[in-house]
């Protein structure tokens, strides 16, 4: 009826939305797993001044925390990938031979109790950022992050997205090794 | 009973739709009357083991087997009864298990009601289901297995979602997924007719029940979700532009579009290629509604990085389906397509009209659904698409579709009637005039109320004229086939939406308040009394329930206890007040406790929201009203004739057949 063309528009259109979707999934993946250059490896962690999730009254700082390296996983109640994270912080939080802080990232403190205490509590301290804003000095693009942070307070890894025992071995492991080969 | 056993069910299920999918198509390809004569007992034997694994994960909740993964993440020891059914989909895994068992059950539906059906094409029909259920299945047993275990078991579950713990959302996702599902129906019919490469009107007439069905439950499973929005939430609004929303929203779009194609296309022969087009689309968005929804991808595309098989099975899932739909429509089309045309002021060039604006209406629904995920996908952040952006796009798509409405089922088929159009336009605007004056006498103030009492009366008067048309003209006994009585009612429903989208809107008063014990505050005519706020216990929750008491004029009206719970897992819930009516509700919702006594309290006076509901529920009782018409009884017919007659042109004073 009409010209030929014109009948494979629908597909044509549905298989340009199908390629760009399969190239924002794979790119996505690759991107987050790897390629995320934070520009704050190497720097400095930004100085912040946050309140316990236990007891708000009560303030933890980066000062504080100098002198030893840390972990720091950005995580939520309401975020989906956290849960499916959290097994493996439980497995893990031993093992890592450095601290492993939290930081509930935009988040009800209520709700966050709860969730550590209906699910575990995988962390050595928590800190709480409602509002988010300390989190943007540390350049989160999501939850859930993990930060590994130096004896001097320098930032020397960074994951986008749930840790994976496969990530910790190949990974994170090896720059703690690192960090305690070097004595700081 | 063992989850192993479920978990054998679905792939014995599996290996059946492979055959299915595979064994009735190259029976119809090759002639083989014993190939075709698989399709029944194989549909019949997938639905057996697909039912039978429901079952199991449903045993499974019921006797709280906690070492079912699925089941420790969705239920508690604690969780009511239904709650625990219910909660078999409430997750992922379980939601697609229960898309399953209704796709089998429309499957089995179709082999019982369907006998009459042509072999060859029948056979294909159920070939295509047996492939759709084939991708599922593989899906759900690759990347969403319900039955996983989960050892050392947990001594009890954590909690199924309490927004999910509301009666109207046991009903809210099966419903939905009926319909949903029941546009598998029509695609397959579709795609079978392009397979065949044939094309035959009395075909469409035989899908077109099966897509008013399915659109009415869709229909249902909106209005249960708005209405459940607009009560646990919290918020007092009944529709947000969720992405969730708009995900069941475009397949309604295109399903109400598709409707009137159907019609197009059975009683008149015309519109082949859309009908086609809008069969494949309607499943499409269906399937795009339940893999959106269920599989996290709107929440976050992160969801995806933690389970990257998901998303690439559903991406490779609906090219597959779609793209290979949309393929074989471009090869096929011109074999099948065709028909006739019309003249420019007859009912099918409204129809046209109609339909293309839902479609484009659907277009952009779906361009900002999909925006913010583009957005994020290429890492240039999240955009938010919100009310902004849909309300005023979706109102100037919907203004000239609400105009031209009634004047769809006045005019004639084919032909050109100016006179009838005039005279009808003439009394529909005297009558919407006429409801706005007595609106304004009424006490209506502001040009938009004005304008909904109008435009809901331009809808609910032609719909009307219709009816006393019909009366006059047609015979006693004919004169309301099911078929007009549907389109009646579901034309009368979308009159009766407006008046409550608009009245709503326009007219709520809603004030957010923080009041002490012993307080009052004034909402519309109505006095809001605070009594305080006391603690009580539920099943599986602890609650802080308000007391207000509702005045008018001094005279005690109501009394509410809005709630705000927490559950044993620990999440908190609000629980709205209603005080529901008619005319109005009133609705109290419980905010947070500020100090001193003092809690934030969300008190609202809703006029006419319930109409919003009504005309919703209307529209659904049109697309199953049509489902009962003799039209669609299917007579013994073997071998269709070839060209369907031309409907009767030369009837004296023919009239015009409703479209629903």
């Amino acid at each position: 009826m009409r010209k030929p063309v014109g009948r494979f528009v629908p597909l044509i259109v549905f298989a340009a939305l199908v390629v760009f979707f399969a190239v924002g999934l794979v790119w996505n993946q690759t991107h987050d797993a790897r390629f995320v250059p934070s520009p704050l490896i190497d720097k400095p962690a930004p100085a912040f001044r946050l309140p316990r999730l236990e007891n708000p009254t009560q303030f933890v700082t980066k000062a504080e925390l100098l002198g030893k390296p840390y972990l720091l996983n950005v995580f939520a109640s309401w975020c989906f990938a956290c849960g499916d994270e959290h097994p493996t912080l439980m497995a893990y939080r031993d093992r890592f031979g450095v601290p492993l802080i939290g930081y509930d990232y935009k988040d009800a403190p209520q709700d966050a109790r709860a969730w550590l205490q209906r699910h575990g509590d995988p962390y050595h301290e928590v800190i709480t950022d409602q509002s988010g804003g300390t989190a943007i000095d540390f350049g989160v693009y999501g939850a859930p992050e993990t930060y590994l942070i130096d004896a001097k307070g320098v930032i020397r890894y960074k994951h986008i997205g749930p840790l994976t025992p496969d990530v910790i071995a190949k990974e994170l492991e090896p720059k703690i090794r690192a960090l305690e080969g070097s004595g700081t | 009973m063992n989850p192993e056993l479920g978990q054998v069910a679905l792939i014995l299920a599996l290996l059946l739709s492979a055959l299915q999918c595979v064994l009735p198509i190259v029976g119809a390809w090759r002639g083989s009357r014993p190939l075709m004569a698989t399709a029944r007992s194989l549909a019949i034997g997938q639905f057996v083991f697909v039912a039978l694994a429901f079952g199991i994960l449903m045993w499974s909740f019921w006797t709280n087997d906690f070492s079912v993964a699925y089941v420790a993440q969705n239920s508690n020891l604690s969780l009511p009864w239904f709650y625990k059914l219910s909660g078999v989909w409430g997750a992922h895994e379980g939601s697609l298990l229960l898309w399953m068992l209704i796709l089998n059950l429309w499957t089995v539906a179709l082999v019982v009601f369907g006998t009459k059906l042509p072999e060859a094409f029948f056979s294909r029909v159920i070939g295509v289901l047996g492939f759709v259920a084939f991708g599922f299945l593989l899906y759900m047993i690759t990347t969403s297995n319900p039955f996983l275990r989960l050892l050392p078991a947990p001594a009890s579950g954590a909690d199924l979602n309490p927004v999910l713990q509301d009666p109207g959302l046991v009903f809210h996702p099966p419903t939905l997924y009926m319909g949903y599902v029941g546009f598998s129906v029509a695609f397959a019919f579709a795609i079978a007719s392009l397979l065949g490469g044939e094309l035959k009107s009395t075909w469409v007439r035989w899908a077109r029940p099966w897509t008013n069905l399915a659109w009415g439950f869709l229909t249902l499973g909106i209005v249960a979700g708005s209405a459940w929005a607009y009560y646990e939430l919290g918020w007092g609004g009944w529709w947000f532009w969720d992405p969730v929303e708009n995900a069941s929203f475009m397949p309604w779009l295109i399903g109400a579009a598709l409707i009137h194609a159907q019609a197009i296309t059975d009683k008149r022969d015309g519109l082949r290629a859309w009908t086609l087009l809008l069969s494949i689309f309607a499943f499409a968005f269906s399937l795009l509604g339940t893999f959106l929804v269920r599989s996290g991808l709107l929440t976050s595309v992160h969801a995806f990085a933690f389970a990257p098989a998901r998303g690439i099975f559903i991406l490779v899932y609906l090219a597959v389906v779609v793209g290979g739909s949309l393929l074989l429509y471009a090869l096929r089309a011109p074999k099948v397509t065709g028909g006739k045309s019309f003249a420019l002021a007859s009912r099918e060039t409204l129809m046209v009209i109609g339909n293309l604006m839902l479609t484009v209406a659907c277009a952009m629904v779906m361009l900002g659904t999909l925006y913010p995920l583009v957005g994020e996908a290429l890492n240039i952040g999240r955009i938010s698409v919100g009310p902004p952006y849909f309300g005023p796009l979706f109102l100037i798509l919907m203004t000239p579709l609400v105009l031209a409405l009634p004047f769809g089922p006045l005019s004639r088929w084919g032909k050109a009637d100016l006179g009838v159009w005039k005279r009808a336009l003439i009394r529909i605007v005297a009558l919407a005039v006429l409801a706005g004056i007595v609106a304004f006498v009424l006490r209506a103030r502001g040009w938009y109320q004005l304008l909904g009492v109008a435009a809901a009366t331009w809808v609910m008067a032609g719909v009307a004229l219709f009816a006393i048309k019909r009366w006059r003209e047609a015979p006693r006994g004919k004169r309301y086939p099911f078929e007009m009585l549907g389109m009646m009612l579901a034309h009368f429903g979308i009159g009766v939406f407006i008046a409550g989208a608009i009245l709503t809107r326009s007219m709520s008063v809603e004030q957010d308040v923080s009041m002490k014990p012993g307080a009052s505050v004034d909402v519309g005519a109505y006095d809001f009394h605070f009594n305080g706020v006391a603690e009580t216990q539920g099943p599986n929750y602890r609650a802080q329930q308000g007391t207000v008491v509702i005045t008018r004029n001094g005279k005690h009206v109501v009394t509410l206890h809005p709630q705000k719970r927490t559950y044993v897992g620990g999440q908190v819930q609000t629980e709205a007040a209603i005080q529901a009516g008619v005319f109005r509700d009133l609705y109290v919702s419980l905010g947070d406790s500020i100090g001193g006594g003092a809690w934030s309290l969300r008190v609202y006076d809703k006029p006419f929201v319930r109409w919003i509901w009504g005309g919703g529920v209307l529209m659904m009782l049109g697309g199953f009203a049509v489902v009962l018409d003799k039209r669609f009884r299917l007579k013994r017919a073997v071998e269709p004739e070839t060209v369907r007659a031309k409907p009767e042109p030369a009837a004296p004073r023919k009239l015009a057949e409703g479209e629903a």
